[in-house]
């Protein structure tokens, strides 16, 4: 059971990146590479504040910030300079790398015994339970902190999504989500394109920060390197959600990326389980994103070539 | 009013495929005109339209709309000012959002877009009064991506949305160029019947002479990056296609001479 709550706890915490994600990738369409570097902005930051004994909640804010600027930084790169969408999200990614490793001071921060996002959630849990670790749901026995961070987590992520939703159906969230699809619509509309872009991944890798600032408290460590292939894992958790839920709403579609995120978790738990290498972790994703994205193009050529063999047949 | 002061624009300066799009081309509207340019291919007529809705700056010359300087205004900001409707009948809308959600990215052209829900009640019932107008049954399908609708559907919405903050002045381009005949005729119909009831000023880039002599009150003819006949009042009352195909043609057996040579025989034998 602790697995389940674990893999759920990690989809919840890694669905601020895929809603991140879902804003640079599909609503503004930018190919976003900054993610790997501000996932590991946050999460650097974060260690580096709960470490001196400051508010976790504090920490997770100025993640979320430090993020924004990354993301600010990528967008102005391109609008402003000229540079192609990838190099741009390169550059920062990179320069992220060595910022990351000034922030933190070495490559690794543990984070035991701090207080995190969580600790009162436990604390209210214990209070309820009358200080038992152990807290029995439907027959299982889950231990009180994780039962804590699942909830906080869903908290956390129950309200983002809200107020994600609500954002893009105002009217500045309304012309965002044009933009991305009709760049010449929405000038001769009176929207200016590159503040729209510089905007929404801002607030994509603030997301994405967010993330990894709950990551590390969630983990117990923030590390330089925790940030390589997280974009994929966030591509791959969109892709899961489009196909559950698909996306005929905004609510519907932010729905969608979290069940997605949470599903792609509860995959990667049960494949662990069932003995895949944790090193060929990022080679298997890799594929499957491959395969997500090649299959429907796959499929229409196939069935095409089956009706193409069956009219054959008939004559 | 708009008034376009001796505009000039080459492209690809210096190069083999060098284009000297419009040379020194002055043009005034009035208030509440509708002017349709015609052209051959390459005769500068999109330029000039795309001049006014600022897709690119122009070398020199000013363009002046009511009382702003609009010479240098990135396009975005001249929105404000202008409403368009593109060739393409999937450029002027965004195909995946809805037909609500599309007008109310147009409803606040030229203003602040705040935090607010977009698409509340009273909007969706001025929409659909707005929408029963054009008479396609579209006001029962607002919730629909606009991109389940007909390319001449979509034409007619991007006109009502252009013309929704009644703008200053009001750009069409080939707007039913790439629509089958009957929709072509019935958005040239409802571009007539909403520029007249918002009293909008117009200027309409047309491949269709029939257009021109049926819609607007001026013609202007353009070639090469000039304007060489302007029809206006009477004469334009009096004028009809075959004398538009007679001007093209006279304009074009100059184009077999050089421009000094082709001055000279005019000077002497015309």
């Amino acid at each position: 059971m602790s697995i389940v709550i674990g893999a759920f706890t990690m989809g919840l915490i890694l669905s601020l990146l895929s809603l991140g994600m879902l804003i640079s990738f599909r609503m503004i369409k930018f190919t976003d590479i900054t993610v790997d570097g501000s996932i590991t902005l946050g999460a650097s930051i974060s260690a580096v504040f709960i470490v001196q004994e400051y508010s976790p909640w504090l920490a997770a804010l100025l993640s979320f910030a430090a993020g924004s600027l990354a993301g600010m930084i990528t967008g102005l790169l391109h609008t402003r300079f000229k540079i192609q969408e990838i190099l741009s999200g390169i550059l920062v990614m990179t320069a992220l790398y060595s910022i990351n490793l000034r922030i933190m001071g070495r490559s690794n921060i543990p984070l035991l015994d701090v207080k995190t996002v969580s600790t009162g959630t436990e604390g209210m849990l214990e209070k309820i339970t009358g200080g038992a670790s152990r807290i029995n749901i439907l027959g299982w026995q889950v231990p009180t902190g994780d039962l804590a961070v699942f909830i906080t987590c869903s908290l956390i992520a129950i309200l983002i999504a809200i107020i994600l939703s609500c954002f893009l159906l105002t009217h500045y969230g309304t012309a965002l989500r044009a933009a991305g699809q009709n760049p010449q619509m929405v000038r001769a509309q009176g929207v200016n394109n590159n503040t729209m872009v510089v905007f929404s991944l801002a607030l994509a890798n603030g997301l994405v920060a967010l993330s990894g600032s709950l990551l590390a408290q969630y983990q117990g460590f923030a590390d330089v390197q925790m940030g390589i292939g997280m974009m994929v894992w966030g591509l791959a958790s969109i892709i899961i959600g489009e196909a559950l839920v698909g996306r005929s709403s905004i609510g519907l579609t932010i729905t969608g990326v979290i069940l997605g995120t949470i599903l792609f978790r509860l995959l990667i738990a049960i494949a662990l389980r069932w003995g895949l290498n944790p090193n060929d972790l990022k080679l298997v994703t890799a594929f499957f994103v491959f395969a997500a994205l090649v299959a429907p193009d796959w499929f229409r050529v196939m069935s095409k070539k089956l009706t193409r063999g069956l009219h054959y047949a008939k004559n | 009013m708009l008034k376009i002061d001796s505009l000039s624009k080459t492209f690809h300066v210096n190069t083999a495929n060098e284009v000297r799009a419009l040379q020194n081309v002055s043009l005034i509207l009035e208030n509440g005109s509708f002017t349709a340019i015609i052209g051959t291919n390459g005769s500068g007529k999109s330029t000039l339209l795309n001049a006014v809705a600022g897709t690119f700056e122009p070398d020199t010359g000013s363009i002046h709309l009511e009382s702003h300087d609009i010479t240098y205004w990135p396009e975005y900001k001249r929105a404000s000012l202008i409403g368009r409707v593109f060739q393409n009948p999937f450029a002027g809308t965004v195909a995946d959002m809805t037909i609500a959600e599309n007008i109310v990215i147009a409803m606040k052209r030229g203003q602040h877009r705040h935090l607010r829900l977009a698409v509340t009640r009273a909007f969706r019932d001025d929409v659909a009064d707005r929408i029963r107008t054009l008479k396609m049954g579209l006001e029962d399908r607002l919730d629909n991506p606009i991109g389940t609708l007909s390319g001449g559907q979509r034409q007619a919405l991007t006109l009502l949305m252009a013309a929704w903050t009644r703008p200053k002045i009001l750009l069409l381009d080939e707007h039913t160029a790439a629509l089958d005949p009957k929709s072509a005729a019935k958005v040239a119909e409802l571009t007539k019947i909403i520029i007249e009831r918002e009293k909008l000023t117009a200027l309409m880039v047309t491949h269709s002479m029939q257009q021109a002599v049926d819609l607007p009150d001026r013609i202007i003819m353009m070639h090469r990056g000039k304007i060489v006949e302007d029809y206006q009042h009477e004469q334009k009352q009096r004028v009809r296609v075959p004398d538009l195909m007679s001007t093209f043609d006279r304009v074009q057996k100059r184009e077999l001479f050089d421009e000094s040579v082709a001055g000279m025989l005019e000077e002497q034998y015309i």
